[in-house]
């Protein structure tokens, strides 16, 4: 247990990762910033990435422990791919169990993953979405946000959700919701990736930007 | 109008970084279980607040009031210690009353406003009041959040407290200028209740003060979202003969005395007593 070797702090960080069920799958969606502190460094990252034809995962948190869990599920994928074509070789959920386990240990080693995983996955024409926490701790839900996203974006997530949301009303509400943190978060930027888990399989969108309005600084008349 | 001779004193600090090393934690501010928000509409100001106040964990008012009075058409939402809040608002209210007959005028928004951010500023923080101040004037709606450290900001949309945030959210998504009143109140509502139901913070019911110009509705339980769903059965109504007893006894109240005509020259018109004359004793 060499005290030298163990996470303090994260540095480079990611912000928030929702997610939200739909009628026929899950909507994805995070921003592209990786922030250093206050410093807005790399403004063009992946922070969701396929792991099989139907499952994704999303982190906020470290990015250099992001990018290990994203290797060590891909090696963990490659282990137990047969020979067989098109057989999937893990479930989501097996996915989901799999870091928690991981995350689990290294915070009972007091050197943990600073990450907030968030899962999705389509098989057999069921949705599965769930996340696992920087200490191991999973869960399910119809509705996912980590990082500050479960301040400002999970109650509109939830007063927007129901049984038979479309695909287009998803989207908008998440596209909301990713607004709401441009305005709200000061670790974020207008860049954003969404990403569809479906029958189809998984697409993550180009980086797109949305519209903001500031007239509301012209409100203000002067200081009393 | 008000002499702050005295500011920092900082005779306190050295003692308490002695304290500090020999062990003693300092008090931590503790975050405040509220969700209280305002709004600017077309014809004024809406201003909600949930009702739970909080000891640490446990919950203990369920339906407190947290819109304060500061004059008819002004009023102030607060956030932070309960004791802070009411008597930083009460002691605002009777300067603004005192104010008000020095200026022969109706007192003003930013009057309130001034009054309590130099209070607050005075006290550094301390005095742990966040407060959302809004009431329409001559000179218009205003809506204004004070911070307990005694900064201030003025905005169309306002929200402080641990639900804040969760408010917030349902601001920025919708909010929209020049709403109507019933739009204002619905936005408000579901705003508030967006912090009691996502807060662990804030919960019980929603109150709602809609002020315009010389106009103020107070919704006191506006909506009650966290009814109760068994109807609790007068538990503590034992049925007579659970008590035994070994004695009973009846006391009759004295009748009260009615005095029926008061006459100045004592001349008791007296319909039972005929001896005008002699005593004179009542």
């Amino acid at each position: 247990m060499d005290p030298t070797k163990k996470t303090l702090q994260p540095y480079v960080t990611g912000s928030s990762v929702l997610a939200i069920k739909y009628n026929e799958g899950i909507i994805v969606a995070a921003d592209t910033l990786g922030s250093y502190g206050s410093l807005a460094r790399f403004t063009d990252l992946q922070r969701m990435s396929k792991v099989t034809n139907h499952t994704l995962i999303g982190g906020s948190g470290d990015i250099s422990d992001l990018q290990q869990i994203q290797k060590t599920v891909e090696s963990l994928i490659l282990e137990n791919t047969g020979f067989k074509k098109d057989e999937e070789p893990l479930t989501p959920k097996e996915i989901q169990q799999y870091i928690s386990r991981v995350m689990y240990n290294r915070r009972s080693r007091f050197d943990p993953l600073w990450n907030h995983i968030i899962v999705a996955g389509y098989q057999n024409n069921e949705s599965f979405l769930g996340a696992v926490d920087i200490f191991g701790t999973f869960y399910e839900d119809n509705t996912i946000a980590s990082g500050f996203g479960a301040y400002f974006a999970q109650p509109l997530l939830r007063k927007g959700y129901k049984e038979d949301l479309t695909k287009d009303e998803a989207i908008d509400l998440i596209k909301t919701c990713l607004k709401v943190l441009f305005y709200r978060d000061a670790r974020t930027i207008n860049k954003f990736q969404i990403a569809e888990v479906s029958e189809g399989g998984i697409t993550i969108s180009d980086p797109f930007e949305l519209e903001t309005h500031w007239e509301i600084a012209d409100w203000q008349e002067g200081h009393l | 109008m008000e002499n702050y001779e005295q500011s920092f004193n900082y005779e306190n600090c050295l003692r308490n970084e002695e304290l500090t090393k020999q062990g003693y934690e300092k008090k931590k501010q503790r975050k405040t279980g509220t969700t209280i928000a305002g709004i600017i509409f077309k014809d004024g100001v809406v201003l909600g607040a949930d009702t739970r106040a909080t000891e640490g964990y446990i919950v203990a008012d369920g339906n407190c009031e947290k819109i304060h009075r500061i004059s008819d058409y002004i009023y102030c939402c607060g956030a932070g210690t309960s004791a802070d809040t009411e008597n930083t608002t009460a002691l605002i209210s009777s300067k603004l009353e005192l104010m008000r007959l020095t200026t022969g005028r109706e007192p003003r928004v930013q009057n309130a406003l001034t009054l309590l951010k130099q209070y607050l500023y005075h006290y550094h923080g301390y005095v742990s009041a966040a407060l959302v101040l809004g009431g329409v004037d001559f000179k218009g709606p205003h809506l204004h959040m004070i911070h307990p450290h005694g900064s201030t900001s003025t905005l169309p949309f306002l929200t402080m407290g641990s639900g804040s945030l969760a408010a917030m959210a349902v601001f920025e998504a919708e909010y929209k200028t020049d709403l109507d009143e019933e739009s204002a109140k619905n936005l408000v509502h579901k705003a508030i209740t967006a912090g009691i139901f996502n807060d662990l913070g804030s919960g019980g019911n929603v109150d709602l003060c809609v002020m315009k110009f010389q106009n103020t509705q107070f919704f006191r339980n506006f909506d009650k979202p966290n009814k109760r769903k068994f109807s609790r059965i007068n538990a503590y109504r034992f049925p007579k003969g659970t008590t035994q007893f070994l004695e009973e006894k009846v006391t009759l109240l004295r009748k009260n005395l009615v005095i029926e005509n008061l006459d100045k020259n004592n001349n008791n018109n007296d319909n039972d007593n005929n001896d005008n004359n002699d005593n004179n004793d009542l």
